[in-house]
């Protein structure tokens, strides 16, 4: 073994050369790198970046001053708290049960268990406003679940947590979807070896299975917590739409541009997306880390 | 093919033969027939209209499609879009190819004129009553037999009361109703009373639906608040629809809701629909398009409608836009603005 950084003299044999600094693009024995880039650079630029780069040019009408202004009207300011906090909640929600629900699915053998993952879709294939109006019609107080709720003395439609309900439906299947092809390829030998050593099922959990479907299940958490941000369709229903109570930010988005307020508008867009990417980075971030832990 | 060529001889014989001898007789006998065959083309017309108009254009757009094709012998495609009128109007600007458009308020026209440039700015002079071929108002919509008798404006503001209005910034019907109450309360108290009133009684609004047909449902359907603040014809369509659980109640006074017409001057030119789409608009005063207009529950302007009509509608005092909030330009800037009336109500 050579060691650049030690003291001692080097003695190199010919035939090894000084190791090369790492190259910028590591050249690949796969055929087609250019192509596979060139198209796939015009293809983000063109769907992603152009509108986004265009959101982001549209506030600046308004100056810094005016952004600022905007975002930090109260009730700009409570609609961005109550988008990103539910959303947060509603994925964190999803999190247990949805792991719950990929580990039914894939680990056990039940009449109708084909039909159950089939029903794990639906909220993802459903139109939003559809989930609004059916959800509205179920948790309204004239709905089944509703009137139920309304005696314990809870209000759900109409209230934070109708919103809430609204945004764990849409999430499921973000999670569920993420962890279910993990648990599948799981190994059941690293399992069965680990029983062997007289694991406990507890510490199977602990230190086998979660480490081997942690980052999958970030990655669903953020997929969920992302789609839950965006959400209008299904909210706008089941929400109440009052300021400063139940008015979720993209309804605020809405409600401007219906004022011709484009500018007030994108600037509450952009500071959503910027909000939304730094939660996505750092989530990235946990899910590598937990990544090259699973694999240590 | 030698058969096709003799027939093919005579015909173009005839024609030179027609060109040569008399050319006026010729073409004075052709160009009538001409334009017949272009204003026969069928045509498609959009009709950019706001929530509650859906049943009236339906019925309205088949009496003009036969109107025209006896009258004209064009066949007509109409089509009808219909959502919130702000939401509407941003459509069309935004490009949606209305020929006409048809919504709660002038300031959303006035929008569209002066952001877009489709039509001019003095659209509304254009056509008869403001460009507005019916009224309506704002009345109240209660449960059936009316258990927490609410009978005019003060008892909106009742604690306990649940009020259903959808959101002024986004919905016409909703701007009308907030302007209604305004009056109202400003009439005894002015200015200062006027906005201590409208606190409360959004105090007492549970749900603040973006559109009026989203507030109609949220009352009737899901059984939500007390009272609906209504165009006058969304809820004698309520009670059309859902039976009669829902009483009508005219408050002491309310406003006049001009919702006006007009035409997209620059998409006609483009469409060529320019003679249709005036001819659809002036329809909308025509006796027979007024009676429709009047069993759809909307005002209609036309006296003998009217006259025929009016037990239908009970007459309260209303006031004007123009005269008691100074046109809709002073009262969209001092209410509905960012930072207007409107969101100081909100203000924590």
């Amino acid at each position: 073994m050579t060691d650049r950084f030690t003291a001692a003299p080097v003695v190199r044999p010919l035939n090894d050369p000084w190791p090369r600094r790492p190259r910028l693009v590591e050249h690949s024995v796969l055929p087609g790198f250019k192509l596979s880039l060139g198209i796939t650079l015009v293809y983000l630029a063109l769907i992603v970046l152009l509108p986004l780069s265009l959101l982001a040019i549209r506030p600046w009408e308004l100056g810094f001053d005016g952004i600022v202004k905007t975002l930090t009207d109260p009730r700009v300011a409570s609609a961005l708290r109550l988008t990103f906090g539910i959303s947060l909640l509603a994925a964190l929600t999803n999190a247990p049960l949805g792991l719950l629900v990929a580990w039914t699915l894939t680990r056990y053998q039940f009449p109708g268990r084909r039909l159950m993952d089939a029903l794990v879709d639906l909220p993802f294939a459903l139109p939003t406003a559809v989930a609004g109006i059916a959800l509205t019609a179920i948790y309204a107080p004239t709905g089944p679940l509703g009137a139920l709720a309304e005696k314990v003395g809870l209000k759900t439609a109409y209230s934070p947590l109708g919103i809430f309900i609204a945004l764990v439906f849409i999430g499921l299947p973000f999670v569920v979807r993420s962890v279910q092809p993990v648990l599948q390829d799981l190994d059941k030998d690293v399992e069965e070896a680990a029983q062997t050593l007289g694991a406990s099922d507890l510490q199977r959990a602990a230190y086998v299975v979660i480490p081997a479907i942690g980052p999958a299940l970030l990655s669903g958490i953020s997929l969920a917590f992302a789609r839950a941000v965006g959400e209008y369709g299904s909210v706008i229903f089941i929400a109440g739409n009052l300021p400063m109570k139940t008015e979720i930010a993209p309804l605020l988005i809405v409600i401007k541009l219906e004022q011709y307020d484009y500018a007030g508008a994108s600037a509450i867009g952009c500071a959503m997306l910027a909000i939304s990417f730094g939660a996505l980075v750092v989530m990235n971030i946990a899910q590598i880390y937990l990544a090259r832990r699973g694999r240590a | 093919m030698t058969q096709s060529h003799t027939l093919s001889r005579p015909l173009s014989l005839s024609r030179r033969g027609l060109l040569a001898s008399g050319a006026g007789a010729g073409t004075a006998a052709l160009l009538p027939a001409a334009a017949l065959a272009q204003a026969l083309k069928p045509a498609t017309l959009l009709n950019v209209s706001y929530d509650p108009t859906r049943e009236l254009y339906k019925e309205v757009n088949a009496a003009f499609a036969a109107y025209w094709k006896g009258r004209t012998g064009q066949v007509l495609t109409l089509q009808q879009s219909h959502g919130g009128s702000g939401k509407q109007a941003r459509s069309v600007i935004d490009g949606l190819q209305a020929d006409v458009v048809t919504l709660a308020l002038a300031a959303d026209i006035d929008e569209i004129a002066a952001r877009a440039k489709l039509l001019p700015a003095n659209w509304q002079s254009r056509l008869p009553n403001n460009s507005t071929p019916y009224t309506s108002t704002i009345v109240f919509l209660v449960r059936k037999g009316n258990p927490w008798k609410i009978r005019d404006w003060p008892d909106l503001i009742k604690p306990g009361i649940g009020v259903i209005t959808p959101n002024p910034k986004t919905s016409g019907g909703a701007r009308w109703a907030y302007l209604a109450a305004y009056q109202a309360a400003a009439k005894t108290g002015g200015d200062a009373a006027a906005q201590a009133y409208l606190t409360k009684l959004f105090k007492n609004v549970p749900v603040l639906d973006t559109g009026a047909r989203g507030s109609t449902t949220t009352f009737a359907q899901r059984k939500i608040g007390d009272v609906l603040l209504s165009w006058e014809n969304e809820a004698f369509l309520t009670i059309d629809e859902f039976g009669p659980n829902f009483d009508i109640v005219y408050p002491s006074s309310s406003i006049l809701a001009e919702p006006p017409v007009a035409l997209v001057d620059k998409n006609v030119d483009r469409h060529g629909t320019r003679t249709v789409a005036t001819g659809y608009l002036n329809f909308l005063y025509s006796p027979r398009a007024q009676e429709i207009i009047a069993r759809h529950h909307f005002r209609p302007r036309d006296p003998a409608a009217a006259a025929k009509y009016a037990s239908a509608f009970k007459q309260i005092p209303l006031v004007t836009i123009d005269g008691a909030f100074g046109g809709w330009k002073q009262a969209q800037a001092t209410h509905f603005a960012d930072g207007g009336v409107f969101d100081r109500i909100y203000k924590p």
